[in-house]
């Protein structure tokens, strides 16, 4: 099959429809190995867009490739917990193996070896991925044996199955994960009670939204109830938010692994409280390996009559697609994930209007999160009353927690709300006497770094929000590297489309660079206060509101760490001055006093 | 903003001690300091509150103890870096006057050329030049790989841009400084071009 036809049969499946772009692009590039500016113009031509804004798209994402990078291309996961893992040595020692530079495609286009964003195997890393496969637990061993399977040109399916195992690690259970329904007991509770009262329970169950920020999933959905569709064809929607990008959080990707159905089931009933006929799950980039096992529980569900027309013997109709990212973190926050539905790069929009009113194709949407989905199939089946009972006042219900770092047991933790940090160290194995915990990252890069002093605070809504990262960190670790890796994963994170983020988190990262590389001085740190604010107050969205929270809070708790690597009280450039006259030396042949800077500040050595 | 702006202290007792206040053109065109001069008879009255030090209007050669210090340009050879440096050692405030003090501006155009390439077409294969090789002097300070802002080298307060900032950002920034308000330009007077 030519290219033109590949791309045609991409095309016709995707009905030329623009806002499928994201489908067609990840598509056609599974066939083709990248996207070529002709590529892009045949694609371009068929949707009838702007050719510039399909290339926009195709530029926006990490996982589309508008060069060609190699018939293997190899992804280290970049996280703290990979870091801590040691990754940074199993990827050198993979580049000299195989002759390369990190990000560089070997001459002969074989291979590709980079670094990528946080992929969601915190409690299992180091990870890689390859071809956008996940491959677990590396090792300097594994290291040898895949470089040599690469050499051979071995297919990526061709290799031992074992590599590609990714574990649930469920250490605890509660009301969510032991939750004993069985496929469609929920939304057959749900079609009894009639989306009005539904929509009751769920208020009444004062559920709240997992994603982190807590907003009231009853609400929301109420929301974009009494909103009406507009234009030519009015509609309601439900988005799932699956785009499980904050670094450390993994819960998601075990929900879909392990309980598909009871997220399916939950989309459902959300579809039939706000009147919608259609669900979307945007799965990250990174999960592509769960679609097809996805794809066939959907499959599964159609054939029990629990999707498409006439459910469950009623006139309630839905049915549920999966659109994958593409490896952008920012697609996680709702009205980015929206425009990432429809094709376009994922720049969050301006609100209001906010989704439930004006979402996907503008027409009343609900997006949320996968756990809150989840969720809702408990208090279908045993009522809002039951289900109040679980958790505190104001966080009902129970809380999946993704723990990793340094502790004995990483993995899935469910609890009611209101659980101690302490009592959730002490069963991962990492409480007292066990390992020297220092500090707790929350919520991930934008969450909260807690010190010991703090370990008695709880999870929950009125204490410590959180959509479920918990990265543990022993008294080994560097706490201003854990914060420099994360200056760095905003820096590649950000959109672009506001100023104060986009250069905002290249000057936090290029200062905290400064700092590691010891030419950091007292103005450096001032410099990364006034930054804060600064990106706190000014950004378009949430990513650069808290894009220099783990620096403010590492700043605040672990200022030590920083302070003995800073140069000197003085101001100090970031790079060698010296050097900086090393051309005109050679070129002039000069090596006299004049030719050369004193290395600090004093007027004398010049004079 | 014609008319003088009224910065005598009336309401407040005039300070005992004139502000002193350097000033240095490194890689730039003078065009700042023009831009200085530009706030007219303004300077009379603003020479009732502050006094020169190192400045190109004393010719003072070198910088002592001062109140405030005005840098205009960038960083193109090591003498800039000397001249910054005693700036810095002398100045309690220090102040980037304008584009290529802030950015690097014009002169830092030649940072997409290696500095030897430069160096080699100037002065040894250029058509119609003497091709008398690349001065060695010791006297000539060395330029310097790539054109520095100034804030890339010392610590820096303020930042006045535009090329030039305008004679009114100037004299506001001034008279800001001498009533002991944080200086801020505000709409009109910030802008860089």
């Amino acid at each position: 099959m030519s290219d033109t036809d590949t791309i045609d049969a991409v095309l016709d499946r995707h009905h030329r429809n623009g806002t499928r772009l994201m489908q067609i692009l990840r598509e056609t590039q599974e066939q083709l190995g990248w996207l070529s500016p002709a590529t892009l113009t045949i694609i371009a031509k068929a949707v009838a867009w702007p050719r510039a804004m399909v290339e926009g798209t195709a530029d926006f994402y990490s996982f589309f490739h508008t060069r060609p990078l190699g018939r293997y291309r190899v992804l280290w996961s970049d996280n703290i917990t990979d870091r801590m893992l040691g990754n940074t040595d199993l990827m050198e020692s993979m580049c000299k193996k195989l002759w390369l530079e990190p990000g560089r495609v070997s001459e002969d286009g074989l291979v590709s070896v980079d670094t990528t964003s946080c992929t969601g195997m915190c409690d299992q890393g180091p990870a890689v991925l390859v071809n956008y496969r996940p491959i677990t637990r590396m090792t300097p061993a594994r290291v040898g044996e895949m470089v040599g399977l690469i050499r051979s040109e071995t297919p990526v399916a061709k290799w031992p199955v074992e590599w590609f195992a990714v574990d649930d690690n469920i250490r605890r259970k509660d009301i969510l994960l032991d939750h004993g329904l069985v496929a469609g007991q929920a939304l057959a509770a749900a079609l009894e009670l009639g989306a009005e009262k539904m929509l009751a329970e769920i208020k009444a169950a004062r559920l709240r939204g997992r994603g982190g920020a807590g907003f009231g999933t009853g609400l929301k959905w109420e929301a974009c109830r009494n909103a009406e569709g507009h234009g030519a064809h009015p509609a309601h929607y439900v988005v799932c938010n699956a785009d499980e990008g904050e670094p450390g959080t993994f819960k998601d990707r075990v929900l879909l692994t392990s309980y598909a159905d009871l997220v399916f089931e939950g989309m459902s009933i959300a579809g039939l409280v706000v009147g919608a006929k259609k669900g979307l799950l945007y799965l990250r980039g990174e999960y592509h390996y769960l679609l097809d096992p996805l794809e066939s529980a959907l499959a599964t569900r159609r054939q029990a009559g629990l999707l498409g027309a006439n459910i469950l013997g009623t006139s309630f109709e839905f049915d549920i697609e999966i659109h994958l990212g593409a490896g952008a973190y920012i697609c996680g926050e709702e009205s980015a994930l929206i425009e990432s539905l429809e094709g376009k790069p994922g720049r969050p929009r301006i609100r209001p209007p906010f989704p439930v009113t004006h979402g996907y194709l503008d027409q009343p949407t609900t997006v949320n999160n996968v756990e809150t989905l989840a969720a809702s199939c408990l208090i279908a089946a045993h009522g809002s009353e039951w289900y109040a009972r679980h958790g505190t006042e104001k966080s009902t219900g129970s809380k999946l927690l993704s723990v990793s770092g340094d502790c004995e047991r990483p993995g899935i933790y469910e609890y009611p709300y209101g659980v101690t940090v302490r009592q959730v160290l002490e069963d991962c194995g990492a409480g007292f006497g066990k390992c020297d915990c220092q500090a707790v990252q929350i919520s991930g890069p934008s969450g909260l770094c807690l010190t010991a002093a703090e370990f008695d605070r709880r999870i929950a809504f009125e204490d410590i929000p959180t959509a479920g990262a918990f990265m543990v960190f022993d008294e080994s670790r560097d706490m201003f590297e854990v914060a420099r890796n994360f200056a760095h994963f905003f820096a590649h994170e950000s959109c672009g489309f506001c100023t104060p983020c986009r250069v905002g988190t290249t000057l936090v990262r290029n200062l905290m660079d400064k700092i590691a590389n010891r030419h950091g001085s007292p103005y450096d740190i001032d410099e990364l206060f006034k930054l804060h604010r600064l990106m706190q107050g000014a950004s378009h969205c949430g990513l650069g509101n808290s894009a220099c929270n783990p620096i403010f809070d590492t700043l605040n708790k672990f200022r030590p760490a920083y302070e003995r690597r800073l140069m000197s009280l003085d101001y100090e450039p970031a790079f060698d001055l010296d050097a900086a006259l090393s051309q005109a030396r050679q070129m002039t042949g000069r090596d006299d006093a004049a030719a050369h800077f004193s290395a600090h500040l004093p007027n004398e050595a010049e004079a | 903003m014609n008319a003088p702006m009224n910065v005598t202290t009336n309401a407040n007792p005039a300070p005992a001690k004139k502000l002193r206040v350097a000033t240095a053109s490194l890689a730039g065109c003078f065009g700042c300091h023009m831009s200085i001069l530009d706030i007219d008879e303004r300077l009379l009255t603003l020479l009732d509150l502050i006094e020169f030090d190192r400045t190109p209007l004393t010719d003072i050669k070198r910088c002592g103890p001062c109140d405030l210090g005005i840098i205009e340009g960038g960083l193109c050879n090591a003498e800039n870096v000397h001249v910054l440096r005693e700036f810095r050692q002398n100045c309690k405030i220090l102040v980037a006057l304008g584009a290529c003090a802030i950015n690097g501006g014009l002169p830092a155009q030649r940072n997409h050329l290696d500095l030897r390439d430069v160096l080699e077409e100037v002065y040894q294969t250029e058509y119609l030049v003497s091709h008398g090789g690349i001065p060695n002097d010791p006297e000539l300070p060395l330029p310097l790989n790539k054109v520095h802002p100034i804030h890339e080298v010392v610590k820096v307060d303020y930042f006045l841009p535009g090329c030039p900032p305008p004679a009114d950002a100037i004299w506001k920034f001034l008279t800001d400084l001498l009533a002991g308000r944080t200086p801020a330009l505000g709409h009109g007077l910030l802008h860089y071009d």
